[in-house]
C-alpha cells in the first residue's frame, strides 16, 4: 500500500507539469491584456504599451514560461501583477474560506444524503421513496445561486439568524466560523446532497437484491444492521466514487457560492484573477486544484480498499 | 430562470419584509459605530493611484494620499497642502509653499524634495502633467517647505492640473517611493492623508481597511470635494468588496454594510422602501454614455458614415437599456461636455435633437459608397453599461443596412483589442462601447476622448486639426468667457467629424443606512465629514 500511495504521489508530478503547461499556454493564446486592464479606460495606448513592458509581458512566450517554471522550481509562485503581492501568500490567505467551505459542505453532504438514499431505497415504492426522490429532482435542477438567494431571504432576511455574506475565521470561534458558512454550504451541498442520495438509493436497491441480504433476513438479523452493516459496505464503492468526483465538483460550485456570499475564498480569487488576466496568480491556482484533484482521486482510490477487500493493488 | 429576475425579486420581497416592521439584527447593533463599513463599486485589486488609473483606486488613494490642491464642489482647485503660492509676472515661474506641520503615516515630515518627486512621477502619467513636462525648465525644492516650477511658456490651468479629480491625481508620496518608475507598482502605501492603509488586513478581491491617521491637521475650511477641512469622524474605514449586487443589497437591508456606493438600478426600488436606508443620486456630474468608431479604417474612416450613424441614433434607446424607466436617471446629450457644468454647450448637436431620421442615415451610407462589409463591434458582456449599449447599437446599425460582426466578450479583451490599430479583418476593430465620468468631461484638461491628434489620440485616433485648434485655445484661454467661446467651437467641431458618439448623460445612485450621515454628493466618495451612529 505505502508504495502503491508513493508511486501515485511520484505520478502527480508529470501530470502537473503538463497541466501547468497547457493553462499557460491557453492563457498567452487567450485574448486580453493585463496591462490594459490596469491601465484603466483613460489610459494611451502608449502607456498600456509602457505597463506591459514594466511587467516583461512582452518577452518571447518561452522565455516567459522558461522563468516561471524555474521560479516554480524554486518553490516561487511568482507576484501577482496586480496587487504586487506574492501569489503564494494570496493563495494561503483564500485556502481557509474555501476550504472551509467544501469540509462542511461534505459532512452536510454525507450527513444527509447517505441516510436519504438508504431510506429512499429500503421504502422503495413507497411514499418516502417517491419524496426523497422528487426532493432530490428537485434539488438537482436548481442553480446554486437560485438556492442561495432563497436561503439568505429566508434565513438571513426573514429570521436575521445568520449574516447574509463574509467570513469569519476559525480562529475567530467555532459559532462565528460556522454563522459565515452554513447558508453557503446548504446552497452548495443542495446539489450533491440531491446527486448522492440518487446514487446511494440506486446501489443500495442493487445490493439489497443480492442473495446474502435474503440470508441475512432469513437469520432474523435486525434491519439497521442488514442496511447499514451489511448492505451498506458493499454498496459503498460507487457512493465514494460520486463522493470524490463531487470534491472536485465543489471546487466549481464554490465559485459561484463565493460570489453569491461574498465569501473572499479561492473560487473568487480565480474569478477575480481571470477577468483582469492576472496570469501568476491563475497558475498558482490551476496547480493547487491540479494538485487537490489527484490528491482527492488518491484518497478514493485507498478508500476503495478499505469498504472492498477484494479491492488491491 | 433568469439570475436578474430572480435577484429582482428576492430583494423587492426581502424589502417588504424589513419595511414590514422586522427588527434590525444582532449583527448591526454590535458593530463599533466608529467602523463604517463600505461596499465599493468595484474591487480594489491593486494600490498605486499613478500606475493604475482605476476609479477605484483613484477613491481609496484619496483617503490615504492628499494633494496639493483640491477641487471643490463649484469645480475651482483650492489650497490643499500648499499654504500659498506665487507666479511671476510673465507666468513662467510657479513658487508654492507648504503648510506648516505636514507628516506621512511613517512620522516623516513632507518636504519639498517629496513634493517634487511625486510630481515627478505623476507628469510622467497624467495629460495635463505631459503638457507641463514638455514645457518644464526645471521642477526643484528651494528649502523644506518651498519649491519651484519654472516653465518655458505659461499654463494658465497650473492649480487645476494638482488639484484635478480626474485620475491619475497629482497624488504627494514620499521621496522614496515616488521615485519608482511610474511604469512600475510602488512597493509601500504611505501618503499623508487623513486616513492609513492597514496593508497587513488587506485582502485584494475581498476587504480593504483604512485606519485614521492621528497626526493629520485638516484645513480649517469646510471640507468641499477635495478641497478645505477633511475631518475624520470615524476611526476606521473597512472597504467589503461584495460583487453580487443582490447580495450587497441584503448586506445593507440588515446592517453588514453601512454605504453601498453603486446599487444597481434594479434594485433601487426595493432599497427606497426599506425605512432604514437613505438613496439618492450619487454624483450629479454623472456619466457620459459612448461608442466610438475607429477612424483609421473603413467604413468609419468614412466622416458620411460616422454622420449616418448618428443621424440615426436615439439616446433614449440607449438610456432606457442602460438605467431603465427611470427618467430621473438620464436626459439627451446634444453635445460632449458634461450638463450643468460652465462649459455645457449644444453648439453643433443639431445632429442628436429631433427624431431619429433611418432614412436620411440610409441615404448618407448609400453616398459615403458603403457596400456592406462587415463592422466589427467588439462588446464587453461582463460590464452591464457596455452591453446594454453594444445591445442597441447592433439593432442600430442592422436597421440603417451595415454588417453587423457583434464581438461579444469581456473587458479585458476589449481593452487589449481596442488598443490594435490592424483592420478589423487582422485583429482590430471597427467600434466599441464605454463611458465617461461626467467630472473627466467638464473640460478639455482631463478629456482624452475628445481629443482629435490622430495617433496620440484616444482609442479610435481621430484626427482634426479644427478639433485641436480649439482644445488648445481653451488652454490658453484667459478667462471663462474665452473658455467658453472657445468650448463652443470645440463642441460644434468634434460633432461635425463625429469623434465620437455620445449616447447620452446618465447618473446613478448611492445607498447608505439612516445612522449615516455626511454623505456629499460628488464625483467620488468623501468619507471625511462622514459620521455614524450605533
Amino acid at each position: 500500500m505505502v508504495s502503491y500511495i508513493l508511486r501515485r504521489v511520484l505520478s502527480t508530478l508529470p501530470v502537473m507539469g503538463i497541466v501547468a503547461l497547457f493553462v499557460f499556454s491557453l492563457l498567452y493564446i487567450a485574448p486580453g491584456d493585463p496591462a490594459a486592464v490596469i491601465a484603466g479606460d483613460q489610459a494611451s495606448p502608449a502607456d498600456v504599451e509602457r505597463i506591459r513592458q514594466g511587467l516583461g509581458l512582452d518577452r518571447p512566450f518561452l522565455i516567459q514560461f522558461g522563468s516561471w517554471l524555474w521560479h516554480i522550481l524554486h518553490g516561487d509562485l511568482g507576484t501577482s501583477i496586480f496587487t504586487n503581492l506574492p501569489v503564494a501568500s494570496m493563495i494561503a490567505q483564500r485556502i481557509e474560506p474555501t476550504f472551509s467551505l467544501m469540509a462542511i459542505t461534505l459532512v452536510l453532504t454525507i450527513l444527509v444524503a447517505v441516510p436519504l438514499g438508504v431510506a429512499a431505497a429500503w421504502k422503495a415504492g413507497t411514499w418516502i421513496d417517491r419524496t426523497i426522490m422528487a426532493f432530490a429532482v428537485f434539488a438537482f435542477s436548481l442553480p446554486v445561486f437560485v438556492v442561495g438567494y432563497v436561503l439568505a431571504y429566508v434565513f438571513a432576511l426573514q429570521f436575521e439568524w445568520l449574516p447574509v455574506q463574509g467570513y469569519t475565521p476559525l480562529a475567530a470561534g467555532l459559532w462565528p466560523w460556522l454563522q459565515n458558512l452554513i447558508l453557503p454550504a446548504l446552497a452548495l451541498g443542495s446539489v450533491y446532497i440531491a446527486l448522492i442520495a440518487r446514487i446511494t438509493r440506486a446501489s443500495m436497491l442493487e445490493v439489497l437484491q443480492q442473495d446474502y441480504v435474503r440470508t441475512a433476513r432469513a437469520k432474523g438479523l435486525g434491519q439497521r444492521n442488514i442496511l447499514f452493516v451489511h448492505a451498506l459496505k458493499n454498496a459503498a464503492v460507487p457512493i465514494v466514487t460520486v463522493i470524490g468526483i463531487g470534491i472536485a465538483l465543489l471546487i466549481g460550485g464554490a465559485v459561484v457560492t463565493e460570489s453569491v456570499f461574498a465569501i473572499p475564498g479561492l473560487g473568487r480569487l480565480t474569478i477575480d484573477a481571470i477577468l483582469r488576466r492576472d496570469y501568476p496568480v491563475i497558475q498558482g491556482i490551476v496547480l493547487l486544484f491540479s494538485f487537490l484533484y489527484v490528491l482527492v482521486n488518491l484518497m478514493v482510490d485507498v478508500t476503495y480498499t478499505l469498504v472492498d477487500p477484494r479491492i488491491r493493488y | 430562470m433568469d439570475r436578474r429576475t430572480v435577484l429582482k425579486g428576492l430583494a423587492g420581497v426581502s424589502s417588504l419584509a424589513v419595511t414590514g416592521g422586522l427588527s434590525m439584527p444582532a449583527l448591526s447593533q454590535g458593530a463599533a459605530a466608529r467602523t463604517l463599513r463600505f461596499v465599493p463599486q468595484a474591487n480594489l485589486a491593486n494600490f498605486d493611484p499613478i500606475w493604475g488609473t482605476q476609479y477605484v483606486v483613484r477613491n481609496a488613494a484619496a483617503l490615504v494620499w492628499d494633494t496639493l490642491y483640491g477641487l471643490d464642489a463649484t469645480l475651482q482647485p483650492q489650497r490643499q497642502m500648499v499654504e500659498s503660492e506665487e507666479v511671476s509676472d510673465d507666468g513662467l515661474v510657479w513658487t508654492f509653499r507648504l503648510r506648516p506641520g505636514l507628516k506621512f503615516h511613517d512620522g516623516a515630515p513632507v518636504l519639498s524634495k517629496d513634493v517634487v518627486a511625486s510630481l515627478a512621477r505623476w507628469s510622467a502619467r497624467d495629460p495635463m502633467g505631459l503638457m507641463l513636462k514638455a514645457i518644464q525648465n526645471e521642477l526643484t525644492a528651494v528649502d523644506d517647505r518651498t519649491f519651484k516650477w519654472a516653465l518655458k511658456a505659461p499654463y494658465p490651468k497650473m492649480l487645476l492640473a494638482l488639484g484635478k479629480n480626474s485620475t491619475p491625481c497629482a497624488f504627494i508620496m514620499p521621496e522614496r517611493i515616488a521615485q519608482t518608475d511610474p511604469f512600475k507598482q510602488i512597493p509601500e502605501y504611505i501618503g499623508s492623508g487623513p486616513m492609513k492603509f492597514a496593508k497587513g488586513e488587506w485582502v485584494p478581491g475581498a476587504k480593504a481597511v483604512f485606519e485614521k491617521f492621528a497626526d493629520y491637521t485638516p484645513r480649517q475650511e469646510k471640507a468641499s470635494w477635495l478641497a478645505g477641512g477633511k475631518q475624520m469622524l470615524v476611526d476606521r474605514i473597512e472597504w467589503v468588496v461584495i460583487p453580487d449586487p443582490a447580495t450587497a443589497a441584503a448586506a445593507l437591508q440588515n446592517g453588514e454594510v453601512d454605504w453601498w456606493e453603486s446599487p444597481i438600478t434594479d434594485l433601487v426600488p426595493s432599497l427606497k422602501k426599506n425605512r432604514n436606508i437613505n438613496v439618492d443620486i450619487a454624483d450629479p456630474l454623472g456619466n457620459i454614455g459612448s461608442f466610438r468608431m475607429n477612424h483609421l479604417h473603413p467604413p468609419f474612416n468614412d466622416v458620411k458614415v460616422r454622420r449616418a450613424v448618428l443621424t440615426a441614433l436615439s439616446q433614449e434607446d440607449y438610456m432606457r437599456a442602460l438605467v431603465g424607466d427611470d427618467t430621473a436617471l438620464w436626459k439627451p446629450l446634444p453635445g460632449f461636455f458634461t450638463p450643468d457644468t460652465p462649459l455645457y454647450t449644444e453648439e453643433g448637436g443639431e445632429i442628436l435633437k429631433g427624431k431619429r431620421d433611418l432614412a436620411m442615415a440610409k441615404k448618407l451610407l448609400a453616398e459615403s459608397g458603403y457596400s456592406g462589409q462587415p463592422v466589427t463591434c467588439v462588446v464587453a458582456q461582463d460590464q452591464p453599461i457596455t452591453k446594454a449599449q453594444g445591445d442597441v447599437t447592433a439593432d442600430l446599425l442592422k436597421q440603417i443596412g451595415m454588417n453587423v460582426d457583434f464581438v461579444a466578450t469581456d473587458w479585458g479583451t476589449v481593452g487589449s483589442r481596442r488598443a490594435q490599430k490592424t483592420p478589423p479583418g487582422q485583429g482590430g476593430w471597427g467600434m466599441f462601447h464605454t463611458w465617461h465620468a461626467g467630472a473627466d468631461c467638464i473640460s478639455p484638461a482631463a478629456y482624452n476622448a475628445i481629443r482629435a491628434n490622430g495617433d496620440k489620440a484616444w482609442f479610435g485616433w481621430p484626427t482634426s486639426e479644427v478639433v485641436e485648434k480649439e482644445v488648445t485655445a481653451w488652454f490658453d484661454a484667459k478667462n471663462l468667457n474665452e473658455e467658453k467661446a472657445a468650448a463652443k467651437r470645440l463642441n460644434k467641431a468634434a460633432m461635425e467629424d463625429v469623434v465620437y458618439a455620445p449616447t447620452g448623460f446618465f447618473l446613478s445612485y448611492t445607498a447608505w443606512r439612516k445612522n449615516v450621515s455626511g454623505i456629499a454628493k460628488g464625483p467620488l466618495p468623501f468619507f471625511w465629514g462622514v459620521s455614524k451612529t450605533a
